[in-house]
């Protein structure tokens, strides 16, 4: 690890030294052993189970639904249509409207007499056993009028044919985000116009294809009406948000709605959700006033979880001769799918402040134009937004390298924020705390063996290998700790960006820590464990970390934008040091010393100049039996803290890839790859290795091998883990992986947040690898994911397809105005 | 309805089931072994990886009725009678040391199909792991920590066995990988 600057004092001075161990993980013994609670291993007495019925059609209207047979059928105790349900059911709802006017469909959990998509629930049947309602959901008979499904954006842009009617048009919102306008840098349109005259311009058009975020435990939620509150456990990201929603669009009081997310396996983004599936099994367990459970399968799980990416982004690049960017231009479609879901429009919007990287552009314009489809809707997915954003620059960036004749490392050090620069405010406005690209880039290139590599390159290429070698550079950063508050406010997002912790100190010592944050694989009952134990000096193993459930965890906004570290570890310093706070008044009574004289040191408060001292825990044990306690002070150590970031946290790196690409079959292979992380401070080095190896795969699975097809009628054909393909082992290789680290100087542990990290760096290290490799053969462009067919056409075509740019003389192959132009098959399909 | 009479983690079973209910599903719902997990409806996940008479088997994929006067163990069995000290199987305890697991839903399967490629080949190389995983999918680990806990689980259990090469390790597998610098 190299350090950069000099990290804070994380521990408080308690000296125990948690935090940066590679501890263990503490939730592992359940995990390694089957003890564990998903949701559905939960068995409630009398419960029935639920099964879906979900539309084949894309676009359709209900014109009957007959449930006689279903109803016939044995131990069959309810079933539900939407007109059932409709004064019940609540709304899926959208939290983000990007803007005032954006056009947003009414989201019912349980269509009433339309369905959008294929996959939304037209009817649900309830019997005893999974295995019958499954049955009597295939005698539950639905007819449809079919509608014209609206399937591709860029058709849905001409409103030809609507997603939805009513709504008179397919255009949901568009945003837009101008460095002129906002004072926050130059003209784009000069900056272009001057390129054009004397210096390069780089234009090109790149798809982010659509992704399935394929968490390994299927969706379930389980209700339980008995008693005064109504219980749902569900496998969900955000349990508190939930509640919220189910409180807020159903009229139960939030207070008879206790939500609970217990072992969650995986979300990646996919369970920041409040689905249609909670809301019917909520409504339907209130119906019946029995416990219900519904648990999808997953092929109902590809289809109708939300999907992710989908972007269409035209970029055009303007730089001087000497390779100095000078303006950037980002056009994106992006597709909703049929629902502005929870967050929707929102992630490609995350991207406006993220285009522009770690470079010092000069002039910058993002902007969107979000559109509705008969197709799945579309949310979160690792990254959110952020991947998006990175694969578009640093795809140019190496384009420009190749228009300038140069190494495309140096392009980027010619434009990236030098570390003397920091904290620096970008063309988007945004104020980056801290970084040392300098320092990631020089030790990525080390580990990698950067020039051993290239000339490995070259002596392919001189002799001709049909098996070639390509090297991808992706420097890359990103915005995490969701959110200040204010922030959120000025964007219209629904909610705050806070986080709630709260530390109990039991009579004998041990300590509950409260954390409003809901982990679904991170580990935060051991990082957070080391956090605290640190903060107040007790010991790793007496600490238990308590989430997920709103009766124990009343407050707080959950897991997802890498937030969890950033702002939910400050409310632990937080909630912590008030506990300090208060100790250190009893201590000082019960000391009979002044507070002033006091030193808390390893969990212990002293005398100045004695041995004289007491531990918190001893201190936690007088509270509880309250015989001596200072007049006026409360007996009770327990604090709570609820902190809102002042900024986003900016976590960066280096990352570089080696792919073989065999040029008569378009079969690549990953060959090496190094990713150098600056994360901030690292609470637990085991942790956060995982993460990254983690999210490397899933952005390399974007690049090589994952997409979400739908044919010509709108039907998933990608709906199994047949055709959605994930990599397995025997696809992937060991990475190399280190960090350097410059603390965010906003928080107090001076963290930054790895979740997404990977996957937002990796996917543009593997194409441009995949590019640079046959770069020489005529190809400047592969889209995702890069399957061996589209490597060997690319190959092929020898670039033949797209206008190449000739030296001097940049060819837009868009004019600004006219329509894409791209061949079709560069938009997907071809497997 | 046919009653079936199976071994499940050492204990013998009967029961009456449906000829149509596979072993997934007789083990979380009716022994309630839910330790052994559902993750897909194609048989490609391996989350649902459990042994039968030793062998591993992807649970979803056999009927309760095939599994009738066989021995079925699952990772709730896995560490045997040790479990009951809180000890742990070596590939467990691998699993653990490495941090192989995040959300830990494909570890069941994971560390069940684990065991047996070890029981096959006691000393794979990081090729034969990652190949002799393929059928298991994990969403969270990109493999890495994965094929590291299979081959420190390899180095422990063929410990006991005198090395003629003189390694002290044991765990030649080991130094076939790149280690990624979690400790530098």
């Amino acid at each position: 690890m190299t350090i950069t600057e000099d990290a804070p004092t994380a521990t408080g001075g308690n000296g125990t030294g948690e935090v940066g161990k590679a501890r263990r993980r503490k939730e592992d013994q359940r995990l390694i052993t089957g003890r564990t609670r998903w949701t559905d291993n939960i068995t409630l007495p009398g419960m029935l189970h639920i099964a879906m019925v979900r539309s084949p059609y894309a676009h359709a209207r209900i014109t009957g639904i007959d449930t006689s047979a279903a109803k016939a059928a044995r131990n069959v105790v309810g079933v539900f249509t939407g007109d059932d349900l409709k004064d019940i059911q609540g709304v899926n709802a959208n939290a983000w409207p990007i803007t005032p006017d954006q056009v947003t469909p009414n989201h019912l959990p349980m269509a009433v007499d339309r369905v959008a998509c294929a996959g939304e629930i037209v009817a649900c049947v309830v019997a005893r056993s999974a295995a019958e309602a499954r049955d009597a959901a295939e005698l539950v008979d639905v007819d449809y009028e079919e509608l014209p499904a609206v399937l591709d954006m860029k058709e849905a842009l001409t409103d030809e044919n609507l997603a939805h009617p009513d709504l008179g048009t397919n255009k949901s919102a568009f945003w837009k985000l101008d460095s002129k306008e906002a004072g926050t840098g130059g003209d784009v349109d000069e900056a272009i116009a001057k390129a054009r005259e004397d210096g390069v311009v780089i234009e090109r058009e790149y798809r982010q294809q659509r992704l399935i975020p394929a968490f390994m435990e299927p969706r379930s939620v389980v209700v339980d009406p008995t008693g005064e509150q109504i219980t749902m456990w569900s496998a969900t990201q955000v349990p508190h948000i939930l509640r919220f929603l189910l409180a807020a669009t159903t009229g139960v009081s939030e207070s008879k709605i206790r939500v609970i997310a217990p072992d969650v396996g995986g979300g990646f983004g996919g369970k920041l959700q409040t689905t249609p599936e909670e809301f019917i099994a909520f409504a339907v367990g209130r119906q019946l006033g029995k416990p219900v459970k519904y648990t999808e399968t997953r092929s109902e799980s590809l289809l109708s979880g939300h999907h992710g990416r989908d972007q269409w982004q035209k970029l055009t690049l303007s730089a001087t001769k000497d390779g100095t960017v000078t303006g950037f231009n980002v056009e994106l479609l992006a597709d909703l799918g049929a629902y502005v879901a929870l967050v929707g429009g929102g992630v490609p919007v995350l991207g406006a402040w993220m285009f522009n990287s770690i470079y010092k552009f000069p002039a910058y314009r993002f902007s969107v134009q979000t559109i509705l489809t008969n197709k799945t809707w579309v949310d979160a997915y690792r990254g959110a937004g952020r991947p998006e954003a990175t694969y578009g620059i640093e795809r140019m960036m190496d384009e420009l390298a190749n228009e300038l004749g140069m190494d495309p490392l140096e392009v980027r050090e010619k434009n990236w924020i030098t570390h003397e620069e920091f904290p620096f405010t970008t063309v988007a406005g945004m104020t980056y705390d801290s970084g040392n690209y300098e320092a990631a880039t020089a030790r990525a290139r080390e580990l990698f063996g950067y020039d051993e590599l290239r000339a490995e390159q070259r002596r392919r290429r001189e002799s001709n290998d049909p098996v070639q070698l390509g090297i991808g550079v992706s420097t890359f950063t990103e915005m995490c700790g969701l959110a200040p508050s204010r922030v959120l406010g000025s964007l219209n997002y629904g909610a705050g960006g806070w986080e709630h912790a709260h530390i109990r100190m039991l009579p004998t010592g041990k300590v509950e820590v409260v954390t409003g944050t809901s982990p679904h694989g991170q580990g935060h009952e051991t990082a957070w464990s080391q956090i605290v134990a640190d903060r107040l000096g007790v010991p790793f193993e007496d600490i238990e970390v308590l989430h997920g459930d709103t009766q124990i965890s009343h407050k707080g906004l959950d897991t997802y934008g890498s937030r969890s570290l950033v702002v939910g570890g400050e409310a632990l310093v937080l909630a912590a040091d008030k506990v300090v706070e208060k100790a250190k008044v009893i201590a000082a009574h019960m000391l009979e010393a002044s507070a002033d004289d006091l030193e808390f040191s390893g969990g212990r408060f002293g005398v100045k100049g004695t041995d004289k001292g007491l531990g918190i825990g001893e201190i936690a044990t007088a509270c509880f039996a309250a015989h001596n306690l200072p007049e006026g002070i409360e007996p009770g150590l327990d604090s709570e803290a609820t902190y809102d970031p002042v900024n986003f946290s900016f976590p960066h790196g280096t990352h570089l890839c080696a792919m073989e690409v065999d040029t008569e079959t378009g079969a690549t292979k990953m060959r090496s790859y190094v990713a150098v992380d600056d994360v901030g401070v690292i609470i637990n080095p085991l942790i956060v290795a995982g993460q990254e190896h983690g999210g490397l795969v899933q952005g390399i699975a974007q690049a090589l091998w994952e997409g979400a097809e739908f044919d010509e009628n709108g039907t998933l054909v990608t709906g199994s883990f047949v055709d959605y393909t994930l990599p397995t082992a025997a696809d992937t290789i060991s990475f190399v992986t280190d960090h350097t680290v410059s603390p965010s100087t906003t928080n107090t542990l001076g963290t930054k947040g790895v979740g997404e990290a990977g996957t937002i760096a990796s996917t543009p290290a593997v194409v441009n690898a995949i590019v640079d490799a046959v770069r020489h053969l005529g190809v400047d462009d592969v889209p995702m994911p890069c399957t061996p067919e589209r490597v060997w056409r690319a190959v092929q075509s020898g670039g033949a397809d797209r206008q190449v740019e000739s030296a001097g003389d940049a060819q837009p192959h868009f004019g600004a105005a006219a329509p894409n132009q791209d061949t079709p098959e560069t938009e997907g399909g071809a497997q | 309805m046919t009653r079936i009479s199976v071994t499940v983690d050492g204990v013998e079973y009967s029961d009456e089931v449906e000829p149509r209910t596979l072993l997934v599903h007789y083990l979380r719902e009716t022994v309630g072994k839910t330790g052994t997990v559902v993750g897909c409806d194609t048989s490609n996940c391996g989350a649902c990886t459990v042994h039968l008479d030793g062998s591993s088997v992807k649970s979803c994929n056999v009927l309760a009725v095939q599994a009738d006067g066989h021995e079925v163990t699952t990772i709730e069995g896995l560490a045997g009678a040790a479990a009951s000290d809180g000890q742990l199987h070596p590939v467990q305890q691998a699993f653990h040391e490495t941090h192989a697991l995040q959300c830990g839903y494909c570890t069941p399967g994971m560390i069940m199909q684990a065991v047996d490629l070890l029981a096959e080949n006691p000393n794979p190389t990081e090729t034969e792991i990652r190949e002799g995983l393929e059928g298991n999918l994990c969403r969270c680990t990109g493999y890495h920590n994965i094929v590291l806990a299979v081959q420190q689980a390899a180095g422990a259990m063929s410990r006991p066995v005198p090395s003629e090469a003189g390694s002290d390790t044991g765990a030649s597998g080991v130094s076939g990988v790149e280690r990624e610098g979690v400790a530098s």
